[in-house]
């Protein structure tokens, strides 16, 4: 209203003020709100956030007990094929009579309380008296290793990986058809400053949460960084795999190519294929075309360093292919040859031929070289980044298993003791200690938690033979049934992953009683 | 009951959890003495949480210029706290966790011998001194990265019964302790822990920039729809600041706090943000390294 109505007498009392219609329309909408009814408060809950305790959330307009215990469970029928659970009609209570399994999503810990683990369940599997130790470990000593797959240049090794700025990890190698970051580790958990460690930690979390994450390379690109999904490098997302390296792709359809082109160049920052020259180009007899590429020759028809690092054609700077042709011989090159450029995932190819002064003029693609550049894109698999997290869960985390650290470890070296995390299978590296390492995609959603200090929570169980456990000198006065455990009123249920192996499958060998 | 109850294993330590309170217990004497202490806590805390429910949209509005007709004693000691804030936006709610652990340590004090005790709720402390008694208090400078930063030794000829910590929102993305301005973590020393809990509320809220573009805030009610903020901005992210505009920051709540401090309504108060502090001039004497 107006400042004249405002003094108005004979203004209606009702009419809203400018402030209260500003702020009614400003209000955002309340669809999607449900509320808890979980304690007095009756908070009301938006999708994705949570009530006043931050026990109970809005996920996906269910509410969700976020601190939930989780088991999983899976149900087989009569030939041993996982029965699939309906999962949107599923609310999380478990199904009688199907396989459990307790991981250690939510069990606490025990840190730094030197004391038996949260959980130590006993169950019998076909027959043998089989002991889950469940907790939740810890981990200043951690980190991931993320395979990113990609042939553009996301910056040189070593280089320093940035989240918000602040250092939480590195590039390392580059692997076939991607590139490695190491990210996180104690160094920068705990070893720089607290911002570093605060980045360092989120960063952490939310990759092993399977959330996407951006962050900068020094001297490189700005990438976006999530488990499962295909990486963004430069706001440009990566789709394809390549199907080899330039001098691979060469090798993989020399004999495809035969008869419909008379030179091939793979162009890849790596190693820049040639196909005349190259070992697979000889084999066949192919005529030398007297094209020579820039950079090093490696060996024959395989270059190195045909143009610098980037986001163009093959993981390199270039947008035009031709500038990396250094000259053409014309006492071995004829006019009319035909010369397909293409990259290592066939995402660019270009179809040249020869003019009478051996200059290379575009030409429309024939049908047949077509169909071989689109067999190497077919070729390709899908670039996805994926996340490995790796701990050390060789440390005191051990003491709530069992009086006698040393018994863990050793009964891990001999397999009698199979190490989960979440559930997913680990593998543990060679030489002292439990260091292990677990894919997240294969882990329930939101399985890691972490603790201020920094570090990370990830869940561990250690399952074995009950007779292996009184051997490594278990807390057995701890042990609990199954049925106690997931009468535990927080307990949540979800399905199995059917792709990973069911952890309670008795292990042989060990100690008999 | 509704109440879960927890005691650590060497029956020191009482955990008491209702919906979204958490209080933290401990209490030093004879052991029969900490036992029935134990339980008269146990009694206060039960039916609390109803009670302030029933009162909840009253609580959630703005104090003004006449007192809100309030039932429930924790509900009268959150807007006693707040009423001498009322010049500027606040609603009882700012006291809520302040005033729940008064209104425990109250109660659990009641008619007990008691050498010292303390009730904490998620950082709001009250407690209980006898003469020559002492506590030692750690704080942090970052309620997301929370390690010691320094310490305030609290003696019994102090007048100081409650310590609250209020600034950056400590819980999980989504949660709903939110605030108005940019601190990491304001400290607050008071008579009581709702004293405390509002006077650091208040003081939060002025350590900010309004004009700095980097600054995130989005409307309370598009987190919360029964925030007692309503449309208000709310801080959710604060990047990298210079150093002289961290200072600029933390004079605007050094001054609301001193200001405080000399009408009698805190004793005290420490404020970081991004590794740099100010301290309100007297509880400097009572800060030891940390």
């Amino acid at each position: 209203m107006t400042a004249q109505s405002e003094n108005d007498p004979r203004a209606s009392t009702d009419t809203p003020s400018e402030a209260a219609l500003a702020e009614a329309k400003a209000a955002p909408s309340n669809s999607g709100i449900i509320v808890c009814d979980a304690c007095p408060v009756l908070c009301r809950i938006r999708p994705g956030n949570t009530g006043a305790c931050d026990r109970y959330g809005n996920m996906d307009g269910r509410l969700t007990r976020l601190d939930a215990f989780v088991v999983t469970q899976r149900a087989l029928d009569a030939d041993g094929k996982l029965v699939p659970f309906l999962e949107s009609a599923w609310d999380g209570s478990l199904v009688p009579g199907a396989d459990t399994f307790v991981t250690g999503i939510g069990a606490g810990t025990t840190y730094p309380d030197y004391k038996p683990a949260p959980f130590i369940v006993s169950s019998t599997v076909e027959g043998v008296d089989m002991v889950t130790v469940v907790t939740e470990g810890i981990f200043s000593y951690c980190g991931v290793k993320t395979k990113i797959d990609t042939d553009r240049y996301i910056g040189p090794e070593q280089s320093a990986v940035r989240v918000e700025g602040e250092q939480v990890g590195h590039v390392t190698t580059a692997e076939y058809g991607s590139q490695m970051l190491s990210l996180g580790g104690v160094r920068h958990l705990t070893g720089g400053s607290k911002r570093e460690g605060v980045a360092t930690c989120e960063t952490l979390l939310a990759l092993c949460n399977k959330l996407p994450v951006e962050m900068t390379v020094d001297g490189g690109a700005k990438l976006v960084v999530q488990a499962g999904k295909p990486p963004v490098i430069d706001g440009v997302t990566e789709n394809r795999m390549r199907v080899g390296c330039g001098s691979a792709t060469i090798g993989i359809f020399a004999q495809q190519w035969q008869g419909h082109v008379d030179e091939v160049i793979v162009v890849d920052d790596h190693i820049t294929g040639v196909l005349t020259e190259h070992q697979a180009g000889r084999f066949l007899d192919m005529r030398p075309s007297g094209i020579r590429v820039r950079g090093r020759r490696s060996t024959p028809g395989r270059y190195f360093q045909v143009a610098n690092p980037g986001t163009g054609w093959g993981g390199t700077d270039i947008a035009d292919p031709l500038t990396i042709i250094e000259k053409i011989a014309p006492k071995t090159a004829w006019p009319g040859l035909k010369l397909l450029m293409v990259s290592t995932t066939g995402e660019h190819s270009g179809y040249f031929i020869l003019d009478d002064a051996l200059v290379p003029r575009p030409a429309e693609i024939p049908p047949a070289v077509a169909k071989v550049v689109a067999r190497i894109g077919e070729n390709c698999e899908p670039a996805l980044s994926t996340v490995l997290f790796m701990a050390g869960a060789g440390g005191s985390l051990r003491a709530g298993v069992t009086e006698n650290p040393i018994g863990l470890t050793r009964s891990v070296r001999d397999a009698l003791t199979r190490v989960t995390s979440g559930g997913a299978p680990v593998y543990i590296w060679p030489g002292g200690g439990i260091t292990f390492m677990v894919d997240v995609a294969a882990m329930p959603d939101n399985s890691f938690g972490y603790v201020p200090t920094p570090a990370i929570v990830a869940p561990m169980e250690f399952t074995m033979r009950r007779a292996s456990y009184d051997a490594m000198g278990g807390h057995v006065g701890h042990l609990r049934s199954l049925e106690s455990v997931i009468g535990e009123h927080r307990v949540k249920a979800i399905a199995w992953s059917g792709s990973n192996p069911w952890p309670m499958t008795p292990i042989k060998g060990g100690a008999e009683k | 009951m509704s109440v879960d109850v927890a005691l650590s294993r060497d029956g020191r330590r009482l955990h008491l959890h209702e919906g979204p309170i958490d209080l933290m217990i401990e209490a030093w004497g004879e052991a029969n003495e900490i036992a029935a202490a134990h339980a008269q806590a146990i009694a206060a805390f039960d039916g609390l949480l109803t009670e302030l429910a029933a009162e909840l949209p009253l609580l959630r509005q703005p104090l003004v210029d006449v007192p809100p007709a309030l039932n429930g004693s924790v509900a009268q000691r959150m807007a006693a706290a707040c009423w001498p804030h009322r010049a500027a936006f606040i609603t009882p709610m700012a006291a809520v966790a302040g005033a729940v652990a008064d209104h425990v340590l109250a109660a659990m004090c009641r008619d007990r011998f008691l050498s010292k005790a303390y009730v904490n709720d998620g950082g709001d402390i009250a407690f209980h001194l006898s003469s020559g008694e002492q506590f030692t208090c750690g704080m942090v400078a970052d309620l997301r990265a929370a390690s010691i930063a320094g310490r305030i030794k609290l003696s019994a000829d102090m007048p100081v019964r409650g310590i609250a910590t209020s600034g950056a929102p400590t819980k999980g993305s989504g949660g709903r302790s939110f605030s108005l301005g940019i601190a990491d973590a304001v400290t607050v020393l008071a008579e009581s822990a709702a004293a405390a809990d509002a006077a650091a509320t208040i003081i939060a809220n002025a350590v900010d920039l309004p004009d700095h573009p980097g600054i995130r805030r989005v409307p309370a009610w598009s987190l919360d729809p029964d925030s007692d903020l309503r449309g208000r901005l709310v801080t959710i992210d604060v990047p990298k600041l210079d150093a002289s505009a961290v200072d600029r920051a933390l004079r605007g709540g050094w001054e609301v706090a001193d200001a405080l401090r000399a009408r009698g309504h805190i004793y005290g108060a420490v404020l970081a943000l991004q590794g740099r502090f100010a301290i309100s001039n007297a509880i400097e004497r009572w800060l030891l390294a940390a």
